[in-house]
This record gives C-alpha cells, sequence and structure tokens, in this order.
C-alpha cells in the first residue's frame, strides 16, 4: 500500500495553498478568543467562590471552560462550517482538474489513495486541535485540571473529527465541485447535529433511534469524562461506513456499464 | 505488448466504441488516428486501466487491463488529454511525487527525476509552481512524468496539441527518442507528425476501426497507383487522349482543363515513373509542357479516404 506518497502529497497541497492556513488561522483566532471569555469568566467565579465555599465546590475548569470552549452553540457553527472546508478538496477538486484519471492509473490501490487524503485531513485536524493545548497548558499553569475528564474530551473531539472528516471525504468524492462537496458535507453534518432535538417530540422506538444518533449527546458523556464503548463504537462505525461509501464512490467508474 | 480484441465500450446508450482489435508489437511507436469523437481517448482510457471495457479484453505487456490491473499500471506511462497537473505543487517534488507512487526507491529516486527532467528539458523550471508553467512546458512536465519510472509501455492522448511549431518538434523528436526502449502509442489529429514519428497507424472512426498497419503499406492499399501532375498547353482532347495511351497508365483526371491547356494527374501503376514518356509526348506533339511532377500519397490522402469512405479494411 503505498499510502505515504499519496499523504505527503495532500499535505503539501495543504500547505502550499492557503486553505491550511486560513482553516488555522480561523480556528485558532476565534477559539482563543472563546478561551479568552470563558477563562476571564472563570476566574470571575474563582474569585466569588472564595468568599463562597458551596459554590466553590461546584467549581472546575473542565465544566467551566473546556466544555464550553468547545460546545458553545459559536464553536459548534465554527466546526461545522470549518470540517467542509478541510475535505471539500480532497477529490472534488482532482476529479474537476482531470489529475484523478492520472492519480488513479498509478500504480497505486484506490484504497491507499483514499487512506493517503484522509489520514492528511486527519492530520491537519490534529494539528488544529493541538493548537488548543495551549489553553491547556495555561489552565494547567492557574488550575487544577481533572485529567481524566480533559482526556475523554480530547478523545471525544478526535473521534467526532474522524467521523466528520470521513463523511466530509465521501461528499468530496460524489462530485467534482467543491462547494457542493462542502455543503452537502454541512448538510450532513448539521443533520447529525440537530436530529437529537426532534427525539423528544417524535417519542417511542423512532425517537430512541433519533437520540441514538445524535452527536450531541455522544459528546456530552465523553466532555463529562464518561468513557463509554458505545460511543466510541458509534463513531468508529459512522467513520468506517462513510470511509467504505467513498472507497465505493472512488470504485464506482470501474464497474462495467 | 499491447493486443486488444473486440473492445466496446458503452456509455449508457451511446456506444464509444465497437468491437476495436489491433495490437503493437515491442518497441513499435503506433499512431492512433481518428477524427474527434472518434473513440481515441476512451480506447486509451481503457488501456491506462482508468476505465473497464463493456466488453472485448485488452492485454497490455502480457497482463489483462481488467483482471490485473495493477500489474499493468506498473508497467505503463499514461499522459492523459488536455495534462492534468496539480497547478499548486512545483515541479522537481511533483515528480518526486509521481517517482515514489510508482514505487522508485528513496535512493535511486532524486537521480530518475533529475534524468527524467534533463529528457524532457525541464531542468531549468523544476523550483516553478506548475500553474504558472506555459502549455508547451506544461506537456513536458506531463510527458516527464509519463515516462518517469521506465515503463515499458506509453499512452499518450495528444501529445503536442496546442504547441507552437517550435515545441511540437522538440516534443516530437523527444517522442522519437523514446523509441525503441518503450513501446508507445500516441493519438494525434496532426497527421504528418504520425508520419515522422510513427512506424504504424491505427486509424479509429465512429467508434470502429477503419485501417490499420504501417503506414507504407496502408498507402500502397489505398492508393494502388503512383501520381504524376502535369500541366500541358495543348489540344485538351488530344492531350488527354496521348497520355492515357502511354502503357502503365490506369487513369488521367483532369484538374483544371480548358481547351488549349490543361492540368492532370495522371496514375500508373505503381512503380511505374511515366514522367519520361509524359515529356516525350509532349515534345513529339509540340505541347508546350509547363509542368510535371511526381506526386507522394501522404498519410493525409489515406487518412480522408478511409474517414470518408468507411470502408472496413484488415491489416
Amino acid at each position: 500500500m503505498r499510502v505515504w506518497p499519496i499523504f505527503k502529497k495532500e499535505m503539501r497541497l495543504y500547505f502550499t495553498s492557503p486553505v491550511a492556513y486560513a482553516i488555522l488561522l480561523v480556528f485558532t483566532v476565534v477559539m482563543g478568543l472563546f478561551f479568552y471569555l470563558q477563562f476571564s469568566t472563570f476566574a470571575m467565579a474563582s474569585m466569588q467562590g472564595m468568599m463562597n465555599p458551596m459554590m466553590a465546590r461546584e467549581l472546575n475548569v473542565s465544566d467551566a471552560v473546556m466544555r464550553p470552549l468547545f460546545f458553545n452553540t459559536l464553536s459548534v457553527i465554527l466546526f461545522l462550517f470549518l470540517m467542509p472546508v478541510i475535505t471539500m478538496r480532497l477529490f472534488a477538486e482532482e476529479r474537476r482538474s482531470g489529475t484523478l484519471e492520472l492519480l488513479l492509473t498509478y500504480p497505486v490501490r484506490d484504497g491507499a489513495v483514499l487512506a493517503g487524503k484522509y489520514l492528511a485531513a486527519l492530520a491537519l485536524y490534529v494539528v488544529m486541535l493541538g493548537l488548543t493545548l495551549v489553553y491547556v497548558a495555561m489552565m494547567v499553569y492557574f488550575a487544577r485540571v481533572e485529567w481524566g475528564a480533559l482526556l475523554t474530551l480530547y478523545l471525544g473531539l478526535a473521534l467526532m473529527g474522524a467521523a466528520f472528516l470521513a463523511i466530509g471525504t465521501f461528499a468530496s468524492s460524489v462530485t467534482e465541485n467543491q462547494i457542493v462537496a462542502a455543503l452537502i458535507t454541512g448538510v450532513i453534518l448539521l443533520g447529525f447535529w440537530i436530529v437529537g432535538w426532534f427525539s423528544d417530540s417524535v417519542g417511542g422506538a423512532a425517537g430512541r433511534v433519533l437520540s441514538h444518533f445524535s452527536i450531541p449527546e455522544r459528546m456530552d458523556s465523553l466532555s463529562k469524562g464518561v468513557l463509554d464503548t458505545r460511543d466510541i463504537v458509534y463513531f468508529v462505525n459512522l467513520t468506517a461506513l462513510a470511509l467504505f461509501l467513498s472507497l465505493k464512490s472512488l470504485e464506482a467508474r470501474r464497474w462495467k456499464g | 505488448m499491447i493486443e486488444v480484441q473486440r473492445l466496446t465500450k458503452c456509455y449508457g446508450p451511446i456506444t464509444a466504441i465497437r468491437d476495436v482489435s489491433f495490437s503493437v508489437a515491442p518497441g513499435e511507436i503506433v499512431g492512433f488516428l481518428g477524427p474527434n469523437g472518434a473513440g481515441k481517448s476512451t480506447t486509451m482510457r481503457i488501456l491506462a486501466c482508468f476505465m473497464p471495457a463493456s466488453s472485448g479484453t485488452a492485454r497490455v505487456a502480457g497482463h489483462d487491463v481488467f483482471a490485473e490491473s495493477l500489474e499493468v499500471r506498473r508497467r505503463i506511462g499514461y499522459l492523459p488529454e488536455n495534462v492534468p497537473l496539480y497547478g499548486d505543487l512545483r515541479v522537481a517534488p511533483y515528480l518526486d511525487f509521481v517517482a515514489e507512487v510508482k514505487g522508485v526507491g528513496r535512493a535511486e529516486r532524486r537521480r530518475r527525476v533529475a534524468e527524467v527532467m534533463e529528457r524532457c528539458l525541464i531542468t531549468d523550471v523544476q523550483h516553478r509552481l506548475i500553474g504558472r508553467l506555459s502549455k508547451g512546458y506544461r506537456q513536458r512536465v506531463g510527458l516527464a512524468q509519463a515516462i518517469l519510472g521506465d515503463p515499458e509501455v506509453l499512452i499518450l492522448d495528444e501529445p503536442t496539441i496546442g504547441l507552437d511549431p517550435k515545441q511540437i518538434t522538440e516534443i516530437r523528436s523527444l517522442i522519437k527518442s523514446l523509441a525503441g526502449r518503450h513501446t508507445v502509442i500516441l493519438s494525434t489529429h496532426i497527421l504528418p507528425e504520425v508520419s515522422m514519428v510513427c512506424d504504424g497507424v491505427v486509424i479509429i472512426n465512429k467508434g470502429s476501426i477503419v485501417a490499420q498497419g504501417p503506414i507504407d503499406t496502408l498507402v500502397d492499399q489505398f492508393f494502388p497507383t503512383a501520381r504524376v501532375e502535369v500541366e500541358i498547353a495543348g489540344p485538351s482532347a488530344a492531350v488527354h487522349a496521348g497520355m492515357r495511351a502511354i502503357p502503365g497508365v490506369v487513369a488521367v483526371q483532369g484538374v483544371t482543363v480548358t481547351d488549349s491547356a490543361g492540368r492532370y494527374v495522371v496514375e500508373a501503376a505503381r512503380g511505374r515513373d511515366v514522367r519520361a514518356e509524359i515529356f516525350a509526348l509532349a515534345s513529339q506533339q509540340r505541347w508546350r509542357l509547363l509542368e510535371l511532377r511526381q506526386v507522394g500519397t501522404t498519410l493525409e490522402e489515406v487518412f480522408m479516404r478511409v474517414v470518408a469512405g468507411e470502408e472496413e479494411v484488415g491489416p
């Protein structure tokens, strides 16, 4: 499997065009702002907590800073906006410019091409998440951190990102228009995000199914430090399914017709 | 080296190629000719394993393009029409990527890439973004990626399209230099190019092969006569009859004929040179001979006749 050269080429393309820089810049600036707001609010609350021990017991950085940092409405919107941008180029651009034809006639399996591209997107996402570790480092300096909750939060973010990027990769593989790819991804991700809202009103078995697919509910428990295999299996399955569909859509041209 | 048998490809209700069969011997350069939309690119895409045929088989270097696609892809270099390249990459890193994907080892890669750039005359642009290169350079980068890794078979789809005459000459001599070392199949609709570069041709029209073989054989086959163009000032009826009477002449056609002068094409059996006899005839009759020249048959004429006539001809 020649995944490595494909991966390297994709990384090079991310970083020779402004795409990666734009994504990283927007992400760090916005997240930095949120972190500043959350952390200063937390600092205020801590000072009040010194007068009020009952309130102080309720305070911890995971709940007060890290979770709101990633799961306030605005950062969710930022996520749903940035993830499709990371993946939209992967196949759509190659299809449009015709380079896919050349790439797929090199002695590499379709699976290796897919893996290389997907891993490159994942790597960019990991860099993105990695940049937020600066905030964690600052918190460690100023406050007492619950390492377990922090770890599951990042695990959850990584798993969620892996699934989102796989969905984006699939969307990019079915069209030759990057904007269309981004829109398809955005709609699917939004769907997974809000599907849980309807579970209560639908109720019954259908409601339980809906809430099963709801991503916020999965992330909620992971970000609180609850490591549930069901959540992990859910994200792994979603990722695998989306990648499988991407592979099939790549192979579709080889179907006899 | 390339064996294609009864290849058919349908896109939904449209049949792009039908029952295409031909073969290319090792080391040969074969021109794949046909008008636009004849099915050249479709055939080449199938040979390059980009898509499968609807029916029929194609074998490249002994491997089936569908069943052993990976084996075939290890042995081919492909240059698609329009030369798709990554505009955001620089030339040298791009070629390094291609070499790596083609399985050229790390130690050898730098040398192979440098060598290929040298051969394709792109060493001086190796640090530039491919997207900023001129069409001629892009074409050469495309050719460089195809010959990288020294594949046995090269499949080049319109390698000289859109180039200026100087660049065409350069690319042509580059392709010529590949003969022997590689088996090449190249499509084009610039016919003089084929006569200069190729050993044989395959002519395809409306999805079917209409003629194939070495160029000389095809010329003989479609134009079994040698032709001489004559301009004579003299009574046209007598001139016509006089030339027709020369032994070996099969036909005399008037191109522009008036009562007192005319331009004719005289066809004689191949190998017969009737120029001396025409001259003798003219001087004996005291006609003034204004022009007398042998007309070589070009591939272009064969092509026009074959494509217009659509007659099915075997190899």
